[in-house]
This record gives structure tokens, sequence and C-alpha cells, in this order.
């Protein structure tokens, strides 16, 4: 067994929450810069200059790069290895509320949707445990703004629609999205499962790393295809025109009912503001 | 890029073109969501607005809290749908110019059109770069919205481009 102190998760998730929003993956870097040369609209052109020259001021001074710092959303795996003797939601909202209030990060949650009083500290973040085989924590962590999120669907089609009714709903969910979800996108498309496990394992497809494709070859052969359909629908950054609409394409697939075929679209804006850690703590 | 100075003449204003890109210098009100309906709220009880309007420029944007030294945190623009209910009354009293991004509604644009008034939209995702332009920051009017608050900037060299005219063309794919 290993043990895990209470306060070194707590500050290991506080540092990667305020490097998560300063510090833009690199290989999202280079995708946007390829992207970039391959161009022709002049406005779409300097769109992408700019998203390129804000994320090395962001990096330079350590600020966020950009001001919808999101919720804090929250995939844990922890191994069977791992012993805790704290609430593992509790302290990670410990480290969503320093993080927040430290790093010159946005408090963006309120309190209830209706009543919409600002909790004042970002919290409570959005987290999923589950159990793995492992002796350590897993920590994946993304600052999910509402932009692209509120931009996100799903749909319950039935089985006859099959994969040519998952391409239109994904082309639709893109083409009604249009410039508000901040494209160039990363787009996390769930299939299968049900109401509930749908949209979540679209939300865990936008945490895959950019150069991961699906093991299925049907999942892989969907992302090939979407990804070429979306980038000729002429959205383009930010809604002005253009042959950059998305930058990946992640399908995640898990079995059904006979009766259902869910399908949900996560849309990731290209601040994709992404990290993982890896906690082992001390052999016990 | 043309580089024009806030607010915007009439004449100017008219004269923008879709898809023409600018670069602003001079004052502009942030707002968003709250402080816009606390604003529409105000002109439905017939009170004043917390500023003057008349030929005025909004920009949406909700910044993140400015780190020691800084004028202001990360203030890139958000989703102007959202705003489009508010848009209208606040044009009717005379706001001009609107900042955000993304596409509008058609009630929204035949506002627009009536108004001969501009949407304008900036990047978003880039609000680090843009904190660069923003070289003075004051408290205007609701500070208990914190980020929401109404604030005064002023911008030097701030990036646009015009995605509505005020003759109703639009720049983005349909």
């Amino acid at each position: 067994m290993r043990k895990i102190e209470r306060k070194n998760l707590v500050d290991a998730i506080e540092k990667m929450i305020i490097d998560a929003n300063m510090n833009l993956d690199l290989k999202m870097v280079i995708r946007l810069k390829l992207a970039m040369e391959k161009e022709n609209s002049p406005v779409a052109k300097s769109i992408l200059s700019e998203i390129i020259e804000n994320q090395d001021i962001a990096r330079d001074q350590s600020i966020p790069m950009c001001q919808d710092t999101g919720v804090a959303v929250f995939f844990v795996d922890i191994g069977n290895q791992i012993f805790l003797d704290f609430n593992l939601e509790d302290a990670i909202n410990e480290s969503v509320r320093n993080a927040y209030n430290n790093g010159y990060l946005r408090k963006s949650v309120v309190n209830h949707p209706l009543e919409r009083k600002n909790t004042m500290d970002n919290t409570p973040a959005i987290i999923h445990i589950k159990q793995v085989i492992s002796d350590n924590i897993c920590v994946l962590m993304a600052a999910k703004g509402a932009g692209s999120e509120n931009m996100s669907a799903m749909k319950m089609l039935t089985p006859s629609a099959g994969r040519q009714g998952i391409i239109d709903f994904v082309l639709k969910t893109v083409i009604d999205a249009g410039g508000r979800a901040c494209p160039p996108i990363i787009i996390g498309l769930g299939i299968g499962g049900n109401f509930e496990k749908v949209t979540e394992i679209a939300k865990e497809a936008i945490f895959r790393d950019l150069d991961d494709q699906a093991i299925n070859p049907i999942d892989r052969a969907l992302e090939i295809d979407l990804l070429e359909q979306v980038n000729n629908l002429d959205i383009g950054p930010m809604g002005l025109k253009g042959n950059t609409t998305c930058i990946a394409v992640k399908v995640n697939s898990y079995p059904c009912h006979i009766a259902s075929l869910p399908v949900a679209v996560n849309i990731q804006c290209h601040a994709a503001r992404h990290k993982e850690i890896i906690l082992r703590g001390e052999l016990i | 890029m043309i580089r024009l100075n806030l607010p915007l003449t009439d004449e100017v204003r008219i004269s923008l073109n879709a898809g023409d890109q600018l670069l602003l210098t001079g004052y502009l009100y942030t707002g968003r969501d709250a402080a816009h309906k606390l604003m529409v709220e105000s002109i439905q009880a017939k009170q004043p607005l917390p500023m003057p309007i008349q030929g005025e420029s909004i920009y949406y944007t909700g910044p993140t809290p400015a780190k020691p030294g800084f004028v202001i945190g990360s203030c890139g623009p958000t989703s102007s749908y959202r705003m489009d209910v508010y848009s209208i009354p606040l044009m009717e009293k005379g706001l001009k110019v609107m900042i955000g991004k993304g596409p509008r509604s058609d009630e929204f644009i035949q506002s627009l059109i009536k108004n001969q008034a501009v949407y304008l939209v900036t990047t978003g995702g880039i609000g680090a770069l843009l904190s660069k332009r923003v070289k003075k920051m004051e408290i205007i009017a609701f500070p208990h919205l914190q980020s929401e608050a109404i604030y005064r900037l002023f911008v030097e060299d701030f990036p646009v481009i015009v995605a509505y005219d005020s003759k109703g063309n639009v720049l983005f794919s349909k």
C-alpha cells in the first residue's frame, strides 16, 4: 500500500489548475501553427496568429490565456494500492478554492442555476472518480469554459439512425455552434452507453492526448471522417470562414441497450486547458 | 488594418463594412449578462443608466482579477448572443457599438440596421493578448457583480473585425 498525504495532493492539484490556465499544451500550439500555414483566408490566418501570440503572452507573463477560466472538471483514477485518510472530493475542492484565489483566476460558478449567486471560490468542481488497478492516483483536469460547453449537445438516436445519424448530429451541432464555441475546436464524441454515460465518455474524449487515436477501428474511422467533414463546413476560426474549424475529433464508445443509440458531442474551444498529474505518495 | 478613435463618429461608423479589420483607441464600457439585465431593468423603470450611452461602445467581457502591477487580468470577449434581448433596448437609447464574439439573432440585426449601429468581434480565447491593449480600468457601476460589473477601459490599438455593418451585411459563415 502507498499513502498520499492530503496536503501534498491539495498543493499538487492547485498547481496543476494554475498551470493549465496559463500554459497551453504544446501539441495544440504545433497544430495551430500548422493550421495557420495551411489557411487561405487572410482573416482566418490573422485570428490563428492572434491565438498563437496570446498563448505566448499567457505563458511568459503567467496570466490566464482566456478570461473564462471555467469550471474545474476532474477525472481521477485511484489505484487499488492507494490509501487515503481523507475525503478526496473535499480535498480537490480545496485545491480549486486555493488555485482560483491564489492564481488570479475568474470565479465563474454560481450556487444555483436560478438563484445565481457567485460562490466566490469557483467551487464546487465537477469530479469523476474511478477505481483502477495501480499504485498511484492519476488526476486529469480541465478548465472548461462556457462558450464551448453551451454549444455541446446530446441526443438519444434510435439504432436505425446508424453511422450516418451520428455524423449528421455532429455536423448539425458544429454548424449550430458556429463561431460561438471559439473554433478551431476539439470534438469529443460519445456513442453508446445510456443517457448519462454517453455525456461522460464524450467529456472524457476531450481529455485524450491530441496524438491519441481510437483503438476500435469503427471509432477510428469516425474520427477520420468527421475531422474531414467538419473542416469542409467553412466555419473557420471564430466562425469567420476558413478551413480550420476543428483540430481533432476523439470518439469514445460504450456498449448500449438493443433499442438505443445515445450520442453526445462535447465541444472544446481552442484554449484547450488540460493537465495530467500522477501522485504516488509513500510506501506504508 | 484601419486605426480609429472611440467614440466612432456617425460618419466613420456608417462607412464601415463587414470584414474591415480595425485597431481601436479610446474608451469602452464593459458589460455582460448580469449588468445588461440591470441596465434594461433601469430603462423599464424609467431610471437613468449608470453611464451616458449615446454613441458609446460596450465590450462584452468579464476579466480575470488583475495581478499586482497589472492594469487588468485576461479580458477576451464572451459570446454575444446572450446579450441579444438586452441590446435592442440599449440601441434604442443610443448605443452604437457592441464588441463580442459569435453570431447574433435576426431581431438584433433588424434593430442594428434601424439604429445604424455596428457589431464588432474580437477573437475569443485571447484574453492575455487583449489585456496588453488595455491601458486604464475604472469601475463605473454594479461593483457587487465583480468581474461582471461595468468598467470603463481605455484601450489602445484594440483589434476588432466588423462582423455586422450598419447596413446589415454579415461576415459569418452561413
